[in-house]
């Protein structure tokens, strides 16, 4: 059973351009409830940019996007994000609030908990990623891992129904990426539905359900991890996986 | 000596110095900081309006910014004063029966304060991350709440130097008040200061303004160091290493 009350996410031709600058070139991705999906490919592939029209952070040229099956194009793009959490390489935890504060601030002004359930509930959240004792700290004083795993905690708060990963391990040191990658496996065997856009090799092949590879704006190969990594069809992943492995 | 003794007699008459300062503190004082402290408050919130507009996507609120900023800012402050206080001035009496020049002063001194405070509060906003921004939208929060619960907290924070040097500047210009004619009661410590020096023919009591003007002016340029410093430094608050990597970090030291 799944802790997670995780729903399925579909994204459908889609198009995105930035001027001249064709950045997605028409990208399906069909990601199961509760399942894991692991987005690969050179740097400047588009797979961050997916994740961003994918929550309608970017607003997409053409295509469609399908949360449970429904088109959420039409909906409060702002009611749709609060649906899908997200986790950026860069951990993005606001300086000037407490690491709590961090948590439940979306809580209370979205979710309209009192001061007193939003800690409560923020706490719990913690815990759940191992920093309750950090609680009042400001992120600024924590190690780049334990502030990803604030980011973490703080997606999750908002009970999201997919979890998306901007290369939430490329800006750690690399002895603090174990504890964040372990927490993400966590989730995905929990139950989440999770997008995962990664350099690490190691996670996509082990812990996701099916890998997909970019390039160029375009899906090249996608397909569960075993056929990916060990026996790759075009040259461009076979190129790709030789520079990376 | 001679020359000592002039200089001691025209800038340093106790005698002079101390018949002013009672006045200094009772008018004075009061004047100045009433002055000050309405037009930087009026200046910091036409400030953040100027700001937003700024950096707002809608042109027409850019260019207005733009353009209120490009004159107030390159205009001397003597002849703003004059220009709003002159020029207003009767309007203002006419519709309130008040001969005060103090709201049309300090209509000035906000207006041109508003000018800065909003280029600095812009700045401050502009140099916010924007994968706070992103953070912020990620979860959920519209532009407006984004901007009101993340990016400009931490915008004015950085900027707080520059607005505290702003205060100091107001504090010194509440001082061309005086253009605009003030009644006994209205002085502030300049004018008095300006007025004894006219009665005793010795310029002690602008020395004495000016004691008034560091006494208020200096303890703010502190402020700001001090603020500057802790902004650099952060709250001393103990690092410690990340617990679940310590078991790993261990093994990569030795």
């Amino acid at each position: 059973m799944s802790e997670f009350a995780s729903g399925t996410l579909s994204a459908k031709n889609i198009h995105l351009s930035f001027g001249s600058n064709h950045v997605l070139r028409g990208i399906d991705l069909h990601v199961p409830q509760g399942t894991t999906a692991s987005v690969i490919g050179p740097s400047g592939s588009g797979k961050s940019t997916l994740l961003r029209v994918m929550n309608r952070l970017i607003e997409p040229d053409q295509g469609d996007i399908l949360l449970d099956g429904r088109s959420v194009l039409k909906d409060n793009p702002d009611e749709l994000r609060r649906r899908i959490g997200m986790v950026f390489q860069q951990f993005n935890l606001f300086p000037h609030k407490t690491v709590e504060e961090n948590v439940s601030l979306a809580l209370r002004k979205l979710r309209k908990l009192s001061k007193e359930q939003a800690r409560s509930e923020a706490l719990e959240q913690l815990d759940l990623v191992g920093l309750k004792h950090k609680a009042d700290s400001r992120p600024a004083n924590l190690s780049g891992g334990q502030q990803q795993r604030v980011a973490i905690a703080r997606a999750l708060a908002m009970k999201p129904e997919v979890m998306f990963f901007d290369e939430a391990t490329s800006a750690l040191d690399p002895e603090l990426v174990k504890g964040v990658l372990a927490l993400m496996t966590d989730l995905a065997k929990g139950g989440m539905t999770m997008v995962v856009v990664t350099h690490e090799m190691g996670f996509s092949r082990n812990v996701s359900d099916a890998v997909t590879f970019m390039d160029a704006g375009v899906v090249v190969e996608s397909g569960p991890p075993e056929q990916i990594f060990t026996e790759p069809r075009t040259d461009r992943l076979k190129g790709f996986l030789a520079d990376v492995l | 000596m001679d020359i000592l003794k002039q200089l001691a007699d025209t800038f340093l008459d106790w005698k002079a110095m101390g018949e002013v300062i009672p006045k200094m503190f009772a008018v004075g004082l009061p004047n100045t900081l009433v002055l000050a402290i309405i037009s930087g408050i009026i200046g910091t919130a036409l400030g953040m309006l100027l700001a937003l507009m700024g950096i707002s996507r809608n042109a027409a609120a850019r260019w207005i910014a733009r353009i209120y900023t490009d004159v107030l800012r390159g205009l001397p402050p003597v002849l703003t004063i004059l220009v709003i206080g002159f020029g207003f001035g009767p309007i203002i009496r006419e519709l309130t029966g008040s001969t005060s020049p103090y709201p049309m002063a300090i209509a000035a001194l906000s207006l041109m304060s508003g000018a800065y405070i909003g280029e600095i509060f812009r700045s401050g906003i502009q140099s916010v991350d924007k994968g706070q921004l992103e953070a912020s939208r990620a979860l959920g929060f519209g532009y407006g709440a984004s901007m009101r619960l993340v990016v400009v907290p931490q915008g004015i924070r950085r900027v707080l130097p520059a607005l505290v040097n702003q205060f100091i500047a107001l504090i010194k210009e509440s001082s061309l008040v005086f253009l605009l004619g003030l009644l006994a009661s209205e002085r502030e410590i300049f004018q008095i200061g300006k007025d004894a020096a006219a009665t005793t023919g010795n310029l002690s009591p602008y020395v004495a303004a000016a004691v008034f003007y560091l006494v208020l002016t200096i303890p703010l340029t502190h402020f700001v160091n001090w603020i500057d410093a802790r902004l650099r430094t952060g709250r001393p608050e103990k690092k410690e290493p990340d617990e679940a990597a310590a078991v790993v970090g261990k093994g990569a030291q030795a």
